[in-house]
């Protein structure tokens, strides 16, 4: 880097005369003067208390009603469901409840589970995207991350393979209203178009399959999971395009949440029909559940949430709760940094010598 | 067949025995027979010899030391803080292995059915081993790995900048400074201890004759029209020689009054210029025609002749018996009848000539005190005025010498002739009885001035050596030179000054003899500051050695030095010598000099750095911590052992206050911040342990965890290390006081980074805590749920990024376009490579290594996304915002204060700051000193040296500094006295008003 080429002379060796090397470039150095830090302070207390305030405000506006179904109603389909033999057997219960007060605008409807771990490592890796996204080999030879969950006793492939898949929320829900003159409506949900567009359309693919075959055909030689009812071609009997990978579903469970407790999207109130154009009337209502999904073992508890949303998503108190609390600390930092300049280090006392 | 039977290899360059077998004769070999390496042969083409020792058996290569490999505390600390964090990593690991057995045996079990683990998960505390580990390799980004590399690259970096300094590179000498090693920069900032050369590193070892007085009038100042002394530079016109053929023209003065003098042929300066050119033992050589060489035993005798020369009385030729003039043009041939030979008690000089015109005349020249004690009643008056111009020039650190003459009686020669005949014959007491015959004719001089030799100094010395201390560094002077030599430059240099309440001077020669004088310096300092500060007397030295307010100096001898330095004084040598605010070492071994620096690096626990020119500072320079190479004419070896290089020692000064200072300012910088970034960044997995069963489940993206440290947050970072400043490098050099930082080791250390990690830690925990409870109830605007993993990784991840970057923008002092580059573009890296890692095409080309497809799309989409962002970002950067702004405003550090300073004298406008020249007041101190050796007369007058003598001249190894014959020399003379710490100390008393104008540091 040394450059000696080029010069000629008594000075040859003379370092270059550059602002880079003589390390005198062209800077800014701020510093931390009352001057700008003080007013700093005031104005991020004064943007958080805004925020936070404006937060609030909008989150009192949604509304949200939970419902725990785990026992209760239900608890004959709890009790059911621990023993093992009767795992296949199917088990209903019916929820009621009573909304005061309409929901306005789009309805969402979530089951929840609590104490389900969906982020332990071996659980989360126990899956193959390569599989999911189509690729005919992975069908056939599910990655081996997927183990336990890899094969059938009998060697047939599982599709999907690893025990996310396998241990599928498979709970279903009918919401009926119940009007108080006429007989009970059921309340239409859209149960498709509820995932992220990338996940239905990019991460989750069937595999090809030329025209004249059907889905059935093409996971022909693969098995299902080994808690699944139902193949994973024949998951949406309504709907044959929402059947193999891209299912809703499928695609909504395979998305793990990142804490033991969370919810997940069930379907969308469909808001085509009366009564239901405005929202969710006030009223009586009834969940009629098909109890499968056992959260016995793990003493784990099952929600149903229906909530209304705003622009920052939905009932969410923390946010707002969040940046009130960091808006009056700063602002009491900022006061005793105030109090704390004014008296001792006011214009730059203690800068002088 | 000859033998020679001899000590084995040592490193004493003052001793050698050993008995020469030839041709059934035994022949004694000592120390004046032997010529050691690197000696040069002068007045001789040739020399018969004999290799003794060769290579590393050399003498010179004993006294080398050993190479070591240095390494800078700093990294010693940072190898420390690894194993430390190692050890956390190590507890983190057992914490959330122990967790995960417990989770398993609690919960785990129950969640078998959804895994159906293979056997070996089945046992909760092996599937706490398991964790352990993946753990390890987990947070194992804690272990800063990419530390070193990323250090290494900095100190280069810091080693370029040095290279490329212009202010360090030598017009003259056509030398830039060089870092030779890129590993110890940061220690540059750290240097409490300089142990310096004086040869070709203080001064130039060249001596100019600078003033004169010649019957109570001085020459050699130049006045202005109004009758100011005017500053003598380079470009003052110097004297015209034109007039004397023979004269030397690189000789310069500044007087013309002196020219003049000659020129009107007044007796008394014909006289004084006779007297130098006469009175010398000086060897003269004709190269060619008209081209007359001086070879001088020591270059202040060469001076003085050359002085002559000039002047009109050219010193031709000289054999043992005559000394041939040349005159005003008249070649004049004088009998040289007895040379009274210098040495160190006698501190003076003597010549017996005869002139043409028959005239018996004795020449002398000496120490001021010691002619003035044999001067005739009748120069009273002219002694008085003399003895004040003498101490004007001492006052300005020129070196001095009276001029004396006499008359002598024809008869009384002769007596005094045939006495000395007798007493050079005798062999007991021959020395002393010498002595006392010169004394009996060295009376009743009769004074003609006296002259003032200046030993030049490197240039800038002297404020260099003032701007290092008020920088608090010690430096401490290792010479080979003689005691006065050494301490008239410790004069000029200001390391002395007649201010100073005491200077010791250690000379003793038995080790009990040294003990006592340590002992009772000691107690003086103690003392009398246990009585200026309210005498608690209970406090131990260490504290006192903070409070003491008086000055004292210490100069010791080599002989005493030998034995101070062994292990049962060291300590009280040490102790004296910190409590000094000079040290000076004179006639000291280069081995002595290296255990000089061991012994302050072994029990002080400071950073040493030592510079020197020769291959006598080889070992010094390889022991200290940092060793500096003067690239001057002694050759490449002292370079070749150092560190770093230059030309000139004020350089010094920019090194340590600019370089250094910043070095270390970047490094300590740059080190906190990487340890915070690291413990920020990994210590999320932690918590998140605690949520995910402990299963070892990361939360960021795999790519992100690699990413990291390389990419997203490296070069910002890097360009605060390369070019970050707190103090602008005027300030830096204006405010020396800015180094003690450095050497108190405040800006890196234990404390610092325990305060960093916890800061990390915080930073993480919150990283952690509030996207959680955001992401708890949070779903997305289109309702589809939105506490998955992935997206709390991407809204975690670019959290963490953006929060690391605002602290580097924090941290950053000094923002240059590459900061700016860097800091933004490293934003914008991290955002194109999240969208490129997680867009289709990646995911389409491998599915399983790029899961996150559309996440962050989806993810940094959403509003509420941002609000967690920007929540984290404000609640992890405002509490240290709020620190470090009362940390400035109510105890703000002298580096606040000074960029302060700067800050607001930008506004105004830049203004010229500059060093002023640091002089010296006048004041009453003998300022005699003279580095020439005894031994020359006799060697003149037994023609041994004369090259057309047939007599071998290999007896005259001649070296300037390490003479090996004038050390022994030195030795045998074992009753010298140091002259200076007399009149030192005596005069100081009454001189303490005229105090040295220092530099006044006024923030």
């Amino acid at each position: 880097m040394g450059k000696v080429k080029g010069k000629l002379g008594p000075l040859a060796r003379r370092p270059d005369n550059s602002a880079f090397k003589q390390q005198r470039l062209p800077a800014w150095s701020p510093m931390l003067t009352a001057n700008t830090v003080l007013p700093f302070f005031y104005i991020m207390a004064l943007i958080c208390l805004l925020l936070g305030v404006w937060l609030l405000l909008t989150v009192q506006s949604t509304r949200e009603i939970k419902l725990d179904y785990t026992v209760g109603p239900c608890d004959k389909c709890h009790e059911k469901r621990k023993n093992v033999t009767s795992a296949a057997e199917d088990c209903k219960c019916t929820v009621e409840f009573t909304i005061e007060k309409r929901f306005k605008g789009d309805v969402f409807f979530y089951y929840g589970l609590k104490n389900f771990h969906q982020n332990l490592r071996r659980y989360m890796d126990s899956r193959d995207d390569g599989q999911m996204v189509g690729r005919k080999n992975n069908l056939k030879n599910p990655s081996s991350y997927c183990k336990p969950f890899v094969r059938d006793q009998s060697g047939l492939p599982i599709a999907p393979c690893g025990a996310v898949a396998n241990s599928i929320f498979n709970d279903s829900f009918t919401l009926m209203y119940h009007e108080p003159s006429s007989t009970p409506v059921k309340v239409p949900l859209l149960r498709r178009g509820i995932t992220w567009y990338t996940d239905k359309n990019v991460k989750f693919r069937n595999p090809k399959m030329n025209s004249s075959m059907n889905l059935a055909q093409v996971f022909e030689g693969t098995a299902k999971p080994l808690y699944w009812k139902k193949p994973v071609y024949d998951l949406d009997p309504l709907d044959q395009n929402n059947n193999g990978f891209i299912n809703d579903d499928l695609i909504i469970w395979m998305r793990e949440a990142a804490f033991p407790n969370f919810k997940k999207l069930y379907g969308v109130l469909h808001r085509a029909k009366k009564p239901f154009t405005g929202g969710l009337p006030a009223g009586n209502y009834s969940i009629d559940i098909s109890y499968n999904f056992p959260v016995q073992p793990f003493q784990g508890r099952k929600e149903i949430v229906l909530t209304t949303l705003t622009w920052f998503g939905g009932q969410n108190h923390f946010l707002p709760i969040a940046y009130l609390v960091t808006s009056s600390l700063i602002l009491l930092i900022a006061i005793a940094l105030t109090v704390v300049w004014c008296k001792f280090g006011k214009n730059g006392k203690n800068m002088e010598e | 067949m000859g033998e020679v039977i001899c000590e084995p290899p040592n490193n004493k360059l003052d001793t050698f025995t050993g008995t020469l077998y030839w041709r059934d004769n035994k022949y004694p070999l000592d120390n004046g027979k032997m010529l050691l390496r690197g000696c040069v042969l002068r007045n001789t083409e040739w020399c018969f010899g004999m290799v003794i020792f060769a290579g590393p058996q050399t003498k010179l290569m004993q006294n080398c030391g050993r190479t070591t490999f240095k390494r800078t505390s700093i990294d010693k600390l940072m190898n420390t803080l690894v194993l430390w964090i190692f050890a956390f990593l190590i507890c983190m690991g057992v914490i959330l292995a122990i967790g995960n057995t417990i989770w398993e045996s609690q919960i785990g079990i129950n969640f078998q059915v959804f895994l159906q683990g293979n056997e070996s998960h089945s046992s909760p505390v092996f599937s706490g081993f398991l964790t352990f580990w993946s753990y390890i390799i987990i947070l194992n980004t804690v272990v800063p790995i990419s530390l070193y590399v990323s250090v290494e690259v900095l100190r280069l970096g810091h080693s370029y900048f040095i290279n490329w300094d212009q202010r360090m590179f030598c017009r003259q000498a056509d030398t830039a400074a060089q870092a030779r090693t890129t590993t110890l920069n940061e220690e540059l900032g750290q240097v409490e201890f300089i142990f310096s050369d004086k040869t070709g590193t203080l001064t130039q070892n060249i001596m100019v004759f600078r003033k004169c007085s010649i019957n109570a009038k001085t020459y050699g100042d130049v006045y202005d029209e109004f009758d100011q002394k005017v500053e003598i530079t380079e470009k003052t016109a110097s004297v015209d020689f034109s007039f004397n053929p023979l004269c030397d023209r690189g000789f310069k003065f500044h007087d013309g009054s002196l020219v003049e003098a000659v020129k009107l042929e007044e007796p008394v300066v014909q006289d004084f210029f006779r007297l130098l050119a006469l009175c010398h033992t000086v060897m003269p050589e004709e190269k060619s025609e008209g081209h007359l060489v001086y070879q001088a035993q020591s270059p202040d005798e060469g001076a003085l002749v050359t002085a002559a020369r000039n002047f009109g009385f050219v010193l031709c030729t000289r054999t043992p018996e005559t000394i041939t003039l040349c005159e005003m043009g008249q070649v004049v041939t004088y009998q040289l009848l007895a040379i009274l030979d210098f040495n160190n008690v006698r501190k003076r000089m003597s010549v017996i000539v005869r002139n043409p015109k028959g005239q018996i005349k004795l020449y002398s020249k000496g120490a001021d005190t010691v002619i003035f004690e044999r001067l005739d009643s009748s120069c009273h008056d002219l002694m008085y005025t003399t003895s004040e111009h003498l101490s004007e020039f001492a006052g300005e650190g020129l070196r001095t010498l009276a001029l004396a003459y006499k008359d002598l009686d024809e008869s009384y020669f002769e007596v005094w002739t045939k006495k000395l005949l007798f007493v050079s014959t005798e062999i007991e007491n021959r020395d002393d009885n010498l002595a006392v015959l010169y004394e009996e004719i060295e009376q009743d001089l009769k004074l003609l001035g006296a002259t003032a030799i200046e030993d030049k100094l490197q240039e800038g010395v002297p404020e260099t050596i003032t701007c290092l201390n008020l920088a608090d560094i010690k430096i401490w002077v290792l010479t080979g030179d003689k005691l006065e030599t050494a301490m008239n430059i410790g004069y000029s240099c200001n390391m002395l000054r007649d201010d100073m309440n005491e200077v010791f001077v250690l000379s003793g020669h038995t080790l009990l003899e040294v003990q006592q004088q340590l002992r009772s310096a000691k107690e003086h300092i103690l003392g009398l500051s246990r009585v200026s500060s309210t005498g608690d007397a209970d406090t131990d030295d260490s504290v006192f050695e903070e409070t003491i307010i008086a000055e004292y100096a210490l100069v010791i001898n080599g002989h005493s030095l030998a034995h101070a330095l062994e292990p049962q004084l060291e300590h009280i040598l040490l102790d004296l010598a910190c409590l000094c605010k000079t040290v000076i070492c004179c006639r000291v071994t280069p081995m002595q000099k290296a255990q000089v620096v061991e012994l302050v690096k072994r029990h002080k626990r400071a950073v040493t750095l030592a510079i020197g020119d020769g291959a006598n500072d080889v070992s010094m320079i390889k022991t200290a911590h940092i060793g500096v190479g003067i690239s001057g004419q002694e050759g490449m070896q002292a370079v070749l052992a150092s560190d770093y290089s230059f030309a000139q020692f004020r350089y010094l000064q920019r090194l340590l206050l600019v370089h250094g200072r910043w070095s270390y300012f970047r490094m300590c910088n740059f080190l906190c911040y990487f340890f915070y970034k690291n413990f920020a960044f990994t210590l999320v997995h932690f918590w998140y342990g605690f949520f995910c069963g402990f299963s070892a489940q990361t939360v960021y993206d795999q790519w992100f965890i690699t990413l990291f440290n390389i990419i997203y947050t490296s070069l910002p970072v890097l360009a605060m290390g390369l070019f970050d400043q707190d103090v602008n490098e005027q300030n830096s050099l204006c405010y020396p006081s800015l180094y003690r930082l450095g050497q108190q080791n405040l800006l890196f250390n234990k404390r610092q980074f325990f305060l960093c990690a916890l800061k990390g830690m915080s930073t993480s925990f919150l990283l952690f805590f509030v996207p959680c409870g955001a992401f708890a109830v949070m779903v997305r605007e289109d309702g589809s749920h939105f506490s998955d993993r992935q997206a709390f990784a991407v809204t975690i991840a670019t959290s963490l990024v953006f929060v690391v970057t605002v602290q580097i923008g924090l941290d950053t002092h000094y923002w240059t376009a590459v900061n700016q580059l860097f800091i933004w573009g490293s934003l914008i890296v991290y955002f194109a490579i999240l969208f490129a890692m997680q867009s289709n095409g990646m995911f389409g080309l491998f599915p399983s290594s790029f899961s996150f497809v559309g996440t962050a799309r989806n993810c940094l989409r959403e509003k509420s996304v941002w609000l967690v962002i920007l929540l984290t970002t404000v609640v992890c950067v405002v509490p240290g915002l709020a620190v470090s702004f009362l940390n400035a405003d109510l105890f703000p550090t002298l580096t606040d204060k000074v960029r302060n300073l700067q800050q607001s004298r930008k506004k105004q406008g830049p203004e010229g700051q500059n060093l002023r020249r640091v002089r010296r007041t006048s004041s009453r101190r003998s300022a005699y000193a003279f580095s020439h050796q005894q031994g020359y007369g006799e060697l003149i007058t037994s023609g041994k040296n004369m090259r057309r003598s047939s007599v071998s001249s290999a007896h005259s190894p001649e070296t300037t500094q390490h003479n090996s014959t004038w050390i022994e020399n030195m030795l045998k003379r074992t009753n010298e006295v140091s002259c200076i710490s007399d009149e030192g100390t005596g005069d100081s008393e009454g001189n303490n008003t005229s105090q040295t104008p220092k530099q006044q540091v006024t923030v």
